[in-house]
């Protein structure tokens, strides 16, 4: 099973309609796909029209109580399945960090290492795995680099995002052990505006992680929170699905290469 | 997705009430739940999908338990295996498979089906036993946030036309009935529960487990295991010995009549042996109860004759057949020839059979042999009608000396097979070391009948008793058959390899090779004639005297 996460530290940068789109497209091209959101605003949830609830909360999952095979729903895709976000996964830092003696600050302690843990009973059953993350520097986003083999990070073209995209090369590359690849790519580009455009072809030239592929600033995908769909779906020659298709292939050749 | 939860199917044999039921269906789940199609390119439930199923013409993968379809594709045809045990199933990809040819089991050879089968299936030919296709609709049953919560499928499936070789049949597609079943969506199986209920409550719609190739079977009439060489004729112990009789000639004329088209267009070289046997039934038949059906001597000559014919068309072909069947063993079996030596041997062999094989389809497509068919059915269906009502006449007369054609059918088994199994008691007891061979081949026919006769009337027997008395029997018919057809062989062969000097169409090699292959069957049928003793003492000795005897009063020993 491959897993995938979406993330940035920055919130609203399209790491939702990322994990979305690229879920749905993984699942169609025959990959047997689950999806977990784990933000606990539950954006994908509410996107594939299912509560965002799990029965007995993130503690019941992060425990062990509860496995997570018996959160999974069915989207209404064949292929394509989904663990909902629950409001309690706000406080899953303290979820992943109880019953430990190692604290969460021991870098590559078992804390960072549970959803890892968690992940591994689905491996025979899927295919693969895609994580949407919440935006924040936790002990949350640590489990998800632990656990993932291909981080996807949507960035918008402005300076500061060049930063983010350091950071966090820089903290996977301190990662003991399993470090997963990173593969960034723009996201809400603007190709009139000149900054956009700069940034844009200036960083997919320079560096080998950001991906070739550009997700335009497109109205189609904000459309996606009305129709509660993949935008390949509801709109499927769009711009918009088109990009999505381009960046799944561009990850695919890479991941093969 | 979860796998179906339940299925339905209309439960009226009219296909013009299929679609108001499918009405009403799709609105008792709209009471509940938004209904609508499903999105055309999302799902892969919807479509039009052909479905042919698989068996061999004696049913033996429906024997074992197993289903077998060709489900043709654009992306890559396939077959799937299924049933006999959850670690049965397999699937193989297959290209150039024609859905409505039979296939001999080698053209599955090395891959996972063929793998699972080849040894069930072989020497019969796979042959398609009916095709359907089925035209599916997938609807999405929605909770109020429209979220698919369960899916229900209608199928509309339609046979659509009869298997070659099965007589003449319906052209068009014929509608078969319409089947509903619900999908559950992973996470959501009370709706699913729930949708299951609201169907269930429907009128005309009726729950069902019965697969869809029961359904197609039915509309041609037919239902699985339907052929069987078995002559397990309808006979009971009151009924009178002509009618008997005539029921077990007419269950072994149907099993003849059967297996002709197939032995005509080739399709495996079990066809001709059915046949053959049938033929060989019928004839041993006519000699231990013919008298019984009332015939006239001169009648009795007639058919004991023309099957006598019928016997002698066959066996050319049968005997190539068992060479060409062997062959691989025979070669594998080599010690000092190379396998590519006896090549020639095969080469002339199959040479032969193609030309026995058109004298006996020439023989089996003749006026004579048709007519043959014809006259007996006739006499036998007339013969079962005027004996019926004789039982009661014969009961007053049981005790009496029996007369051929008025008593009952126990009766008339119990006198028939006595006298059989008093030969073989008598003529096997005679066999010493020094006995000639044609004293053992004369006892293997007289083993022959007896077999017969007791299978004739195996209704009327006590199970235990019957399945103890035959088993001992066949081992003594193996031993029997193995002392004799080594020998036929071993001088079949001489002849063979005569006509191919003759021919200049023998290497020395092939030659040499052929005199190991006999060496080998003499070393075999000595070792049967060193096992005879044994196996006709744990027959016909005192104790196995008694259980015949025992088997022929109706009890156990």
């Amino acid at each position: 099973m491959r897993i995938y996460a979406t993330y940035n530290i920055k919130g609203g940068v399209g790491k939702t309609t990322t994990a979305v789109n690229l879920g749905y497209l993984a699942a169609e091209s025959g990959l047997r796909t689950v999806l977990w959101d784990l933000d606990p605003q539950g954006a994908a949830s509410f996107m594939f029209r299912v509560k965002p609830k799990v029965k007995g909360g993130g503690k019941a999952l992060i425990s062990g109580k509860r496995p997570l095979d018996d959160a999974i729903k069915g989207t209404d895709f064949d292929n394509l399945d989904l663990i909902p976000a629950d409001f309690t996964y706000r406080n899953m830092d303290l979820l992943l960090d109880a019953g430990d003696a190692k604290p969460a600050d021991v870098p590559g302690g078992k804390p960072a290492r549970k959803l890892s843990k968690l992940l591994n009973p689905l491996a025979d059953e899927y295919d693969a795995a895609f994580l949407d993350c919440p935006p924040s520097v936790s002990l949350v986003s640590e489990n998800v680099l632990h656990a993932a083999d291909v981080i996807v990070v949507p960035l918008i073209p402005t300076t500061l995002s060049v930063r983010t995209l350091e950071q966090l090369s820089d903290f996977v590359g301190e990662l003991k052990g399993h470090r997963p690849e990173v593969l960034a790519f723009f996201s809400m580009v603007d190709r009139r505006k000149k900054l956009h455009k700069e940034i844009t072809e200036k960083l997919a030239g320079e560096r080998y992680e950001v991906a070739q592929t550009i997700i335009p600033a497109l109205s189609v995908i904000e459309t996606m929170s009305v129709e509660r769909a993949p935008v390949t779906v509801f709109a499927p020659s769009s711009a918009a699905a088109k990009a999505y298709r381009a960046l799944w292939a561009e990850l695919r050749e890479r991941e093969a290469a | 997705m979860a796998p179906d939860l339940a299925g339905f199917m209309a439960d009226s044999s009219d296909p013009q009430t299929w679609d108001d039921i499918t009405s009403a269906v799709l609105g008792a789940l709209a009471m509940e739940f938004d209904v609508g199609p499903e999105r055309p390119g999302i799902s892969a439930l919807g479509g039009v999908r052909r479905t042919t199923w698989l068996d061999t013409f004696d049913w033996r993968l429906h024997k074992a338990g197993l289903t077998l379809e060709y489900l043709p594709a654009r992306g890559g045809s396939e077959l799937r295996l299924s049933g006999g045990g959850a670690d049965q199933g397999a699937a193989q990809l297959v290209t150039g498979w024609q859905a409505s040819r039979p296939h001999p089991p080698t053209a599955l050879a090395g891959g996972p089906v063929g793998v699972r089968i080849a040894g069930l299936v072989a020497p019969r030919a796979l042959i398609p036993i009916a095709t359907t296709s089925t035209v599916t609709t997938a609807y999405r049953l929605m909770n109020k946030d429209g979220k698919t919560v369960a899916k229900l499928l209608v199928e509309q499936p339609s046979l659509v036309r009869p298997q070659p070789g099965q007589g003449a049949g319906p052209r068009q597609p014929v509608p078969l009935p319409v089947r509903l079943t619900i999908t559950e969506v992973r996470g959501y199986q009370g709706q699913a529960r729930r949708a299951t209920r609201l169907i269930a409550a429907v009128p005309g719609v009726t729950p069902t487990t019965s697969p869809l190739f029961a359904d197609a079977l039915a509309a041609l009439g037919r239902r699985p295991g339907d052929y069987s060489n078995k002559v397990d004729a309808a006979i009971t112990a009151s009924m009178p010995a002509a009618r008997a009789a005539a029921a077990i000639l007419l269950r072994l004329l149907d099993t003849i009549e059967a297996n002709v088209p197939g032995t005509v267009a080739d399709i495996d070289t079990e066809f001709l042996h059915d046949l053959r046997v049938s033929v060989r039934r019928t004839r041993s038949a006519l000699k231990l109860f013919g008298d019984a059906l009332g015939l006239s001597a001169q009648e009795l000559a007639f058919f004991a004759g023309e099957f006598k014919w019928v016997g002698d068309l066959t066996t050319p072909t049968r005997d190539l057949d068992v060479h060409l069947l062997d062959f691989e063993e025979t070669v594998r079996g080599l010690a000092a020839a190379k396998p590519d030596d006896l090549e020639p041997f095969r080469a002339y062999l199959e040479q032969r059979r193609r030309k026995e094989f058109r004298a006996l389809t020439r023989g089996l497509r003749s006026a004579r042999f048709t007519s043959l068919i014809q006259q007996w059915r006739t006499k036998l269906v007339e013969i079962q009608q005027d004996s019926a009502g004789r039982a009661r006449v014969s009961r007053i007369r049981s005790g009496q000396p029996h007369k051929a054609g008025g008593g009952t059918a126990d009766m008339l088994a119990a006198e028939r097979t006595r006298v059989a199994f008093a030969k073989v008691a008598r003529r096997g007891a005679a066999i010493t070391r020094d006995t000639p061979a044609e004293a053992l081949h004369d006892l293997r026919k007289r083993c022959k009948e007896l077999r017969y006769a007791l299978e004739f009337f195996a209704p009327l027997h006590d199970p235990a008793g019957y399945a103890k008395v035959v088993g001992d029997l066949k081992r003594l018919q193996d031993c029997l058959g193995e002392f004799q057809d080594t020998e036929v062989q071993i001088g079949e062969i001489k002849a063979l390899a005569a006509a191919m000097l003759a021919a200049r169409e023998a290497p020395a090699v092939t030659l040499l090779a052929m005199g190991e292959i006999t060496a080998g069957l003499a070393a075999r049928q000595r070792t049967a004639r060193a096992d005879f003793e044994r196996r006709f003492a744990a027959f016909a000795d005192v104790a196995g005297q008694r259980r015949m005897s025992a088997l022929l009063r109706g009890g156990t020993a």
